[in-house]
């Protein structure tokens, strides 16, 4: 039963250590970014994996995003979304108003360019759950004002 | 038909699930930065280390225990209260040495490795070495130097998972001369 306080400081440290493996500048910006999010991908394959073998068939597109915001976010971040919006055509907004990952950083400006790499991982987490429950996605996540996150989910339609 | 009713699933266990498959994944990538298994124990070890110095604020604040009086005092914390705590196991204390500076912690289980097998070409990889980084690092935070190290490993067919500890001295804290 790993603490959530051990999962947080090996969180920062992943981030630290891909950051000082790849050299800085734009470009390897985006590349580090990509290598958190695809490790954050494997992790949410095999949770979602362990997580819904108990769980009844899924209705519909809608009852797996509903899944994903409240039993996944519940059992990995200890609160629910507080908001999910849809155009009801493949796109999802899921807002978290206090993303635990983000809890940690100061609330102000100074660091809100940091911010993405801290939710690259989770990006992952989701676009791996979700594909494992076949659905094809591409999530992005975007920060007005921290902690407060949007996560958004596009399905690709196969 | 409503899923609620079926939902079994415990909390609890599934963060531990993420933070064991998170780990699983730093692992894995650090195998394919480096190019020998004694690197990749390194930067474990050096990963643990900072987190370690940073989790034992974390674990004082919230266990609320005193200072220890002697080492075996701190082997007695580091299995019932810090193990218990963080990993929700607790390993047994034993082979101390007859001079009472060093021991074993004999693990059972190790959630670390709930869903791992070494490939073969990874015989040198010492796979929780992390957590020889967080003793290490967080001892230093209360003034103790030790060495920390994987006696045993049921990855590589062992029974248990023994972590040998040794004090080597007390760190003494540097105050400029003349402020007391």
């Amino acid at each position: 039963m790993a603490d959530e306080a051990l999962f947080q400081f090996l969180h920062s440290e992943l981030i630290q250590y891909i950051y000082k493996s790849g050299a800085n500048g734009e470009t390897e910006n985006g590349k580090n970014i990509t290598k958190l999010e695809a490790m954050g991908f494997r992790v949410g394959q095999g949770l979602i994996e362990r997580f819904t073998k108990e769980t009844p068939r899924f209705k519909d597109e809608l009852d797996v995003m509903k899944f994903i915001c409240k039993d996944f976010w519940t059992c990995l971040f200890k609160k629910q979304i507080d908001n999910l919006r849809t155009n009801h055509q493949g796109i999802y907004v899921l807002q978290d108003n206090s993303f635990r990952l983000l809890s940690q950083l100061s609330a102000g400006k100074q660091y809100l360019e940091h911010a993405p790499k801290y939710l690259a991982f989770t990006c992952g987490l989701v676009r791996g759950g979700l594909s494992d429950l076949g659905l094809k996605s591409v999530v992005t996540a975007e920060v007005a004002g921290m902690p407060a996150c949007k996560f958004q989910v596009m399905i690709q339609k196969a | 038909m409503s899923r609620q009713s079926n939902r079994t699933t415990d909390n609890k266990k599934m963060n531990s699930e993420l933070f064991t498959l998170t780990y699983g994944a730093l692992v894995t990538q650090l195998c394919k930065d480096y190019e020998n298994d004694e690197e990749v124990n390194k930067q474990l070890d050096k990963m643990g280390y900072n987190i370690g110095v940073r989790l034992i604020e974390d674990f004082l604040a919230r266990s609320s225990v005193g200072r220890c009086q002697d080492f075996r005092e701190t082997a007695d914390v580091i299995a019932k209260v810090a193990f218990k705590m963080y990993l929700g196991v607790t390993p047994s204390v034993t082979n101390w040495s007859p001079a009472g500076d060093e021991f074993s912690l004999v693990l059972e289980s190790n959630p670390l490795v709930d869903f791992v097998e070494l490939p073969d070409n990874h015989n040198v990889l010492i796979y929780s070495n992390l957590l020889c980084g967080v003793l290490r690092g967080a001892l230093e935070m209360v003034q103790m130097a030790v060495d920390v190290r994987f006696a045993q490993d049921t990855l590589r067919g062992d029974n248990v998972t023994e972590i040998r500890m040794k004090f080597i001295k007390r760190i003494e804290e540097n105050l400029p001369a003349g402020d007391e």
